[in-house]
């Protein structure tokens, strides 16, 4: 369980987090949806400390980050996985190597026992073959999925992922979704998952927040989004005209 | 302008204080180093071959263009052109080539990964990217363009022998017997000294450089020109300093 308490970020004299609380739960898909530029990259960054928040709290369980040491936040950081909006792996390491790098840094294992957790979290996300070749010479998808497999080496308690399925076709968007899901449930994590992609929030949004213009304006889950009477937040689901006529055929 | 340069001073001091932080697993910073002395020091023996060569041969002709005199014995050129390689033409030769060879390359990589979200991976990760990404770099360099300094003076005595051999400059036996004349091992030792400031100069300013970039490819590029002419200039300033306080 994550929890944060009123977090505070400006850039340059604009608030981009305002008066942000909190509670992301353990075992389930946390989704936080918004606009382009509505602050989730930032977030979620400010979640795992890549950007330093102006003001609030943020605790992990009993851990309260703001206050811990530079050790402290370290060994936190095991426990984390993160996949990046660009996957940000390795270029210059092969598929194998990117995703053995954690265990190469954080374990005494022998060669061969990590060569076949390497294995297993790369079968976990569909990725075959793949070992030897270098990023470059993957496709996107394929890219986002060995970086969830690099994520998910080390066993994490936290899952990070910023927009796991933009600029992917349907169907690999809701695989890479569905994966998500079921490592969450499997391995009991606390997953956050940003997006803006309604297909996402109903399939896999156990808990789904609203952030618009820096502040969180709803909260709930993806039964909840569809009937809820807060305009902002349906100005986003019923953005599309499919999701209108759907809305219009089914009016409960 | 005189502020910016000193804030940026304190950014590279505080950058080098987390560069020489205890590494997370040693065997991986070993196993980095290694990589980078093949990239950085076994990938630059042949274009610093080529360029001492030329240069050994062509200080020759022009040592003795400059003390053409009857009343001068003729190794006179030899003892010139060994001890003009040793002070100061090799390990400026590599700080300044291999600036622009490596410093940029350190530069730029570490700038892509900057952009691509590759070093925010790595601190998520729970290492320090500051020590995994530059220190390995400083500590090949250091280590191995000394090295390739005494390989520059070598290569540029060869040079000079060869002009001696196929041209009419000096006579061989001349050059042979004056490259060996009066060898203070001190010179080499200082060269090798030298270039290790240099080597510290290039890795360091190239990573800071890199690590600081914010933006895109276009600021990756003009980062990494930055990091060659900064650190140019620094190898000649350092040249300068070194040159006084050692040789005085
Ligand atoms: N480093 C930064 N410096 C200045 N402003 C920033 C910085 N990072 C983000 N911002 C601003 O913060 C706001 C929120 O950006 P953020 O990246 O969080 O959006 P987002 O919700 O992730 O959008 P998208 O869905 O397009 O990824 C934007 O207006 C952006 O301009
Ligand atoms: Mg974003």
């Amino acid at each position: 369980m994550i929890h944060l308490k009123n977090i505070y970020k400006k850039f340059d004299e604009q608030w981009v987090l305002n008066d942000i609380n909190l509670t992301l739960d353990k075992g389930k898909c946390n989704l936080i949806i918004g606009e382009s530029g509505s602050g989730k990259t930032v977030l979620m960054k400010s979640i795992v400390g890549l950007v330093k928040v102006d003001e609030g709290e943020i605790w992990y369980d009993e851990r309260d980050f703001n206050r811990m040491g530079k050790h402290e936040k370290q060994a936190l950081r095991k426990e984390m996985g993160m996949l990046f909006q660009g996957a940000a792996l390795f270029d210059s390491l092969t598929i194998e190597e990117n995703v053995m790098f954690p265990l190469n840094m954080f374990t005494r294992e022998t060669y061969n026992q990590k060569l076949k957790r390497v294995n297993f979290c790369l079968d976990r996300v569909g990725l075959k073959n793949v070992n030897k070749q270098l990023p470059a010479e993957l496709s996107g998808g394929m890219r986002k999925r060995a970086a969830i497999a690099r994520a998910i080496a080390l066993s994490p308690k936290y899952l990070f992922c910023d927009e796991p399925n933009s600029g992917l076709d349907p169907r690999t968007a809701i695989r890479i979704d569905n994966l998500i899901h079921d490592i969450t449930l499997e391995f009991d994590m606390t997953t956050i998952v940003n997006s803006h992609d309604m297909n996402s929030v109903l399939e896999i949004g156990d808990k789904v927040i609203y952030i618009y213009e820096g502040c969180k304006c709803w909260e709930g889950n993806r039964e909840e989004v569809l009937h809820s009477d807060n305009k902002a937040l349906n100005n986003f689901v019923f953005a599309t005209k499919m999701a209108q006529k759907i809305k219009k055929a089914d009016p409960t | 302008m005189l502020t910016k340069a000193l804030a940026n001073i304190g950014k590279y001091m505080l950058l080098m204080k987390s560069v020489f932080s205890r590494p997370e697993k040693r065997t991986v910073y070993y196993r980095q180093t290694i990589r980078e002395i093949e990239s950085h020091g076994l990938g630059s023996i042949g274009i610093i071959t080529i360029i001492s060569l030329f240069v050994g041969a062509a200080i020759t002709i022009q040592t003795n263009f400059n003390i053409e005199n009857p009343w001068l014995p003729r190794y006179i050129v030899g003892v010139t052109v060994r001890d003009s390689l040793l002070l100061e033409f090799s390990s400026t030769m590599v700080g300044l080539v291999i600036a622009g060879k490596s410093g940029s390359s350190i530069a730029s990589e570490i700038g892509m990964m900057r952009v691509t979200e590759q070093i925010d991976a790595l601190e998520v990760m729970g290492v320090n990217p500051a020590a995994f990404l530059i220190l390995p770099k400083l500590i090949a360099m250091v280590l191995f363009l000394p090295l390739l300094c005494a390989i520059s003076v070598t290569i540029g005595l060869l040079g000079g022998y060869l002009i001696c051999l196929t041209s009419d400059v000096v006579p061989v036996s001349d050059y042979i017997y004056g490259i060996q004349y009066v060898f203070y091992p001190y010179y080499l030792t200082y060269a090798m000294v030298k270039t290790a400031f240099y080597a510290f100069i290039i890795a360091s300013v190239a990573g800071y450089f890199g690590y600081r970039v914010e933006g895109g490819a276009v600021q990756v590029g003009k980062s990494s020109t930055r990091a060659v002419v900064l650190s140019s200039i620094l190898i000649l300033l350092a040249d300068l300093i070194l040159t006084k306080l050692i040789l005085h």
